[in-house]
């Protein structure tokens, strides 16, 4: 692997590993708390805030997306609960009509808006562009030293690796706290953890997750890592930590396996051309969950809380 | 002076008792779960929350704890405000209550006990998880210890329950329905715990919905249905006439005959 794979593969690889990396890690905790849909409601919110923030800003820069995107989170997690109170109805209701909606209102505004001139649109929103985040300036495996070719990363790359790198750390640090609300929320009230925080931090921790890799990855790698990898890791073993371990080994395996297949696979089987990265990622992610059902040591335990494939 | 001192003994709440309650109300959206609830239960003793499904026995143990809300009331602690003491309160919630299939073991639940001594950061060394295993043998539990927690079966999930407020060293233990589901042996083993840390002047609140077992397991009792219907010693209260005014039509008069019968 020389000079190309560097220049093509490299930067989208990793930017799909760190993408990856950062929803599945919260992604097992929703999970166990059977809130694996929020992951699903966050990437569908973030488009109407990603189109708004552009409608009123008029560029496409990082940072009125991530604004945007933030502030669409908040107005569905209001919004959810609004819902959820008002009509008495169970959770995964109000957040199933409350980012549905908000989907098709971010639809609606890009359809009558003009953003013909700028690369915003339903297909980047879902399938994101991780094909084309590719690293020009490279020659080698030596610009990973040569300060110029640093300089011309794409930006999704230091800024996908600082979130995976920062949700990391939460997760070391707040482990016991997110292990015991998750698994006894009385319990963790009763000894005066602030259970209501924790779990705020936890969402707010998906929306960072989700907003961040949205821009880079598109919502059907998001919405699949926050489920696929943590759901099969959990059919793999009945300790917590092995869990996490082997949710972050199976992302890194979607994320590798699914560029890799996307790019070469239809060359390899004759055809030409390429097919979507971000699906494939998606899809190689729903296969490891099927073979964890089938034979994965720890199945038959869990029932797969919600979820499966993106739309 | 004598009058104002009169006053205020009866206002107070008893600073000796380890969980006092007035005016308690709770309610779950318009609906009243619990009403102007007193109750004060003493120290040292072995109390019971009896009444029938719905009528707010677990609700009083969660809003005691401030786990839900209250809309009115008070509530102390060994003569102290809930917040201040939780390191000496011991609650065991409902077996019903969590997800079994989490993957964790059983010794790893009673560590959970004792997060509250170990921190949030600090390594668990090898002394807590000997605590932790000492605990899981009190229940009779030791040889299940790095067993998955949904594979043991609920009487013995019950006794891990147990052996994290065991793990806890709280004086004041609230139970949430400790016997609901559990195999004879359980029941044994844990009123046999329960006994023990009543021995050792620990104060023990159960709710418990076994009415035959009330007068052999407990001193004193609070008979519960949105209101308080009745609370003191097992003796005196738990009557045939409080018993079926708790229960209202639900329970036959030669049932509760037999009952208080055999509390006599």
């Amino acid at each position: 692997m020389g000079a190309e794979f560097v220049q093509f593969s490299l930067t989208p690889i990793l930017i799909g590993i760190f993408a990856a990396i950062a929803c599945a890690l919260p992604g097992n905790f929703l999970i166990l708390r059977r809130q694996a849909l929020i992951g699903d409601a966050i990437s569908h919110v973030v488009l109407p805030g990603i189109v708004v923030a552009f409608l009123v800003t008029g560029t496409t820069a990082t940072g009125p997306m991530l604004l945007g995107a933030a502030g669409a989170a908040l107005v569905a997690v209001v919004l959810i609960e609004t819902v959820r109170r008002l009509g008495k109805i169970e959770p995964g209701a109000a957040m199933g009509v409350v980012f549905t909606a908000l989907f098709a209102g971010g639809v609606l505004l890009l359809e009558q808006s003009d953003t013909s001139s700028v690369h915003l649109d339903v297909e980047h929103a879902l399938m994101g562009n991780l094909e084309q985040l590719i690293w020009l300036r490279a020659d080698g495996w030596g610009s990973l030293v040569d300060p110029v070719a640093l300089a011309a990363l794409p930006p999704e790359l230091p800024r996908m690796a600082i979130v995976a790198v920062i949700i990391m750390v939460l997760t070391v640090l707040f482990w016991r706290p997110l292990k015991l609300t998750s698994f006894d929320e009385g319990f963790a009230r009763a000894i005066g953890l602030p259970v209501n925080v924790i779990a705020l931090g936890l969402v707010a921790t998906a929306a960072a997750a989700a907003v961040a890799a949205f821009d880079a990855v598109g919502s059907i790698i998001v919405i699949a890592m926050f489920i696929c990898p943590p759901a099969a890791a959990r059919l793999m073993t009945n300790r917590l930590s092995m869990q996490v371990a082997w949710s972050i080994a199976f992302a890194v395996l979607s994320a590798v396996l699914g560029y890799v297949l996307a790019g070469y696979g239809p060359i390899w089987l004759g055809a030409a051309g390429s097919v979507s990265a971000a699906g494939m990622v998606a899809a190689i992610s729903g296969v490891i969950l099927l073979l964890a059902c089938l034979f994965g040591p720890a199945r038959g335990r869990v029932g797969v809380a919600a979820g499966g494939e993106a739309p | 002076m004598a009058e104002i001192s009169l006053v205020d003994t009866r206002n107070a709440l008893d600073p000796a008792s380890p969980l006092a309650v007035r005016g308690l109300t709770v309610s779950y959206g318009e609906k009243p779960a619990l009403f102007s609830l007193d109750a004060t239960f003493p120290a040292g003793a072995m109390s019971a929350i009896v009444g029938p499904n719905g009528a707010g026995k677990s609700t009083f143990l969660k809003a005691a704890l401030g786990l839900i809300p209250r809309v009115s009331g008070e509530v102390q602690v060994f003569g102290r405000d809930v917040d201040r003491v939780r390191d000496r309160i011991a609650y065991v919630p409902q077996r019903a209550s969590v997800d079994w299939d989490f993957p964790t073991t059983a010794i790893d639940v009673v560590l959970m006990g004792l997060y509250g001594q170990i921190g949030l950061w600090r390594r668990i060394s090898g002394q807590y998880k000997a605590r932790a295993r000492a605990c899981l043998d009190r229940v009779g539990m030791g040889e299940f210890a790095d067993r998955q927690i949904g594979q043991l079966s609920g009487g013995q999930q019950q006794r891990v329950f147990l052996a994290r407020a065991l793990a806890q060293e709280a004086d004041l233990f609230l139970l949430d329905e400790p016997f609901a589901g559990v195999d004879a042996a359980t029941e044994r083993a844990i009123i046999d715990v329960l006994k023990s840390l009543q021995a050792d002047g620990r104060s023990i609140v159960a709710v418990h919905h076994d009415l035959s077992t009330v007068p052999d397991y407990f001193d004193h009792v609070m008979l519960v249905n949105l209101r308080r219907i009745a609370e003191g010693p097992v003796r005196q209260v738990f009557t045939a006439a409080a018993l079926s005014e708790t229960y209202g039509g639900r329970l036959g008069a030669t049932q509760i005959d037999t009952l208080t019968l055999q509390g006599a």
